[in-house]
């Protein structure tokens, strides 16, 4: 399965895109796949306040309900419009156009490399 | 079948093909059966408007044979399975005494002394018990032939089409097969039990045959509808589909707890059967007056309520009135679905509910049951 190895991964099954102070999120492929077709993404405000650990969205499929949680302590700065409005791109391009949110950070926390998470799920 | 080195997962015989096409799994009554192929959504559209085929080899097969049968049957079913005749099927309940079920099956009369009854994978044992128990007065026998049974189903408003041009697959009687009849056929030597049923709500064929027969009919099969828009489908869609045609599923929507007239299903019984039948006196007396009913809930949007989330009849309420048993976004409808069982007073189309999505209140109207119907020609 595909893992760009220039992005960091936490134990949820997402994935960070560190640009500065500022942490783009998404859920991995092994998630989305998990998941089944996505057909309902609820995120947070522009805004909002996110904590680490915390939920902050919502990602329905057919089958099942997933929860995004927070990988980072910060402010939400962006969040995916078009993925609302077409929950399918976190099926068909989980690290591109299906992105989540974008979080201004004050700390990163310590992620896992691509092997590292690679390795948290090899069956 | 085969169980795996660990003794806990049990294969279909299909597994293979699966593997091959790249099936996400799932553990469903202890079998490995795929959940999907790619898109649940994809195969869901393509049985409603093309066909989709599907692996069923984990549910069970237990055949009643000897003079007797009939009347075993008669005893030990919901329904009066006496009267069905040689080529037809019914779908009955297996009751327990209080009333409950213990299992829904399809029965299928395959001689005037035999018959074969369909039984859910989870309830194999319980079912072929009760069976056993219930037929131990007649002159008949029970076996459960699951082991040696695979089943692949052809659903779709394309599924005829396609079965008439798999090559090596003779079927003498196929001209004028109606719904909900069966008739025995012959793919390359191996003798296969032909059925008009299904679980989708479209039109379609099942196929009951020996596991070393079943890769070769599916590949048969997939080859012959690949140009036709035919597609392998998994349990996801399996499930979505039959939430929309109405269906109830055990486990969700049928329990031990549940009797049949609170799902809708009085039609299955048949009270004034000589001899009477197993939970008779129970289903004679009928659930108690306040005891939850079956209905469908439509909502807008596309936030579904799932499985044991409450209803309630306020926005602002929260004491629940009921409890969703299945619930999706449509993939046909666009629209989120459930079925619910709900207190009776609340039960009358076009009432407005609630369903508690974690906090969220999602407002939902009573609807009739099915959701979706297909356009009969």
């Amino acid at each position: 399965m595909a893992l760009p190895e220039n992005l960091a991964y936490t134990a949820e099954h997402e994935w960070v895109a560190v640009d500065g102070d500022v942490a783009r999120i998404g859920i991995t492929d092994y998630a989305a796949d998990k998941l089944g077709d996505v057909v309902f993404v609820e995120l947070p405000a522009i805004g909002s306040t996110a904590a680490a650990g915390r939920v902050v969205g919502e990602i329905e499929s057919t089958k099942s309900v997933g929860e995004l949680y927070a990988p980072v302590d910060g402010e939400v700065v962006e969040v995916n419009e078009e993925l609302v409005a077409d929950p399918s791109l976190v099926n068909s391009d989980p690290y591109g156009a299906g992105w989540m949110i974008a979080v201004r950070f004050t700390e990163l926390p310590t992620l896992l490399t691509a092997d590292e998470y690679a390795a948290l799920t090899a069956e | 079948m085969t169980e795996s080195p660990d003794g806990t997962e049990r294969r279909s015989p299909l597994d293979g093909v699966h593997v091959a096409a790249g099936a996400s799994f799932t553990d469903f009554a202890g079998w490995r059966m795929p959940v999907r192929y790619s898109s649940e959504l994809a195969e869901h559209h393509a049985v409603r408007t093309a066909a989709g085929l599907f692996d069923l080899s984990h549910m069970a097969e237990i055949v009643v044979i000897g003079p007797e049968a009939a009347a075993a049957l008669d005893y030990a079913l919901a329904g009066r399975l006496s009267a069905l005749v040689d080529g037809q099927a019914k779908y009955s309940l297996l009751l327990a005494e209080d009333g409950g079920t213990i299992d829904d099956v399809v029965v299928y009369r395959t001689g005037s002394d035999r018959f074969l009854v369909v039984a859910n994978a989870g309830n194999r044992g319980p079912a072929a018990e009760a069976l056993r128990d219930r037929a131990a007065g007649f002159d008949c026998v029970v076996e459960d032939e699951s082991d040696d049974v695979a089943l692949i189903a052809l659903q779709g408003p394309r599924a005829e089409e396609i079965l008439r041009g798999v090559d090596g697959f003779d079927i003498p009687e196929l001209d004028g097969l109606r719904y909900y009849r069966a008739t025995t056929g012959d793919f390359r030597g191996h003798e296969v039990l032909v059925a008009r049923t299904g679980y989708t709500g479209e039109d379609g064929f099942e196929f009951y045959l020996a596991p070393e027969a079943a890769t070769s009919l599916w590949e048969a099969i997939a080859e012959t509808g690949a140009g036709s828009g035919l597609v392998p489908a998994g349990l996801a869609a399996r499930d979505t589909l039959r939430l929309e045609a109405g269906m109830p599923l055990y486990g969700n929507e049928l329990t031990r707890s549940t009797q049949p007239a609170q799902l809708g299903l009085g039609r299955v019984v048949v009270l004034d059967k000589d001899g009477g039948f197993v939970g008779r006196e129970a289903v004679a007396a009928g659930p108690a007056d306040d005891a939850p009913v079956l209905v469908g809930l439509a909502s807008e949007g596309r936030r579904a309520g799932r499985t044991g989330y409450p209803v309630v009849a306020d926005a602002d309420g929260t004491e629940a009135v009921g409890a969703v048993t299945s619930g999706a976004l449509s993939p046909t409808l666009g629209h989120p679905i459930a079925m619910a069982l709900v207190r009776p007073d609340l039960a009358a189309p076009g009432t407005s509910l609630y369903i508690d999505v974690r906090g969220t209140r999602l407002a939902a109207t009573v609807v009739p049951l099915p959701f979706y119907s297909r356009k009969k020609s």
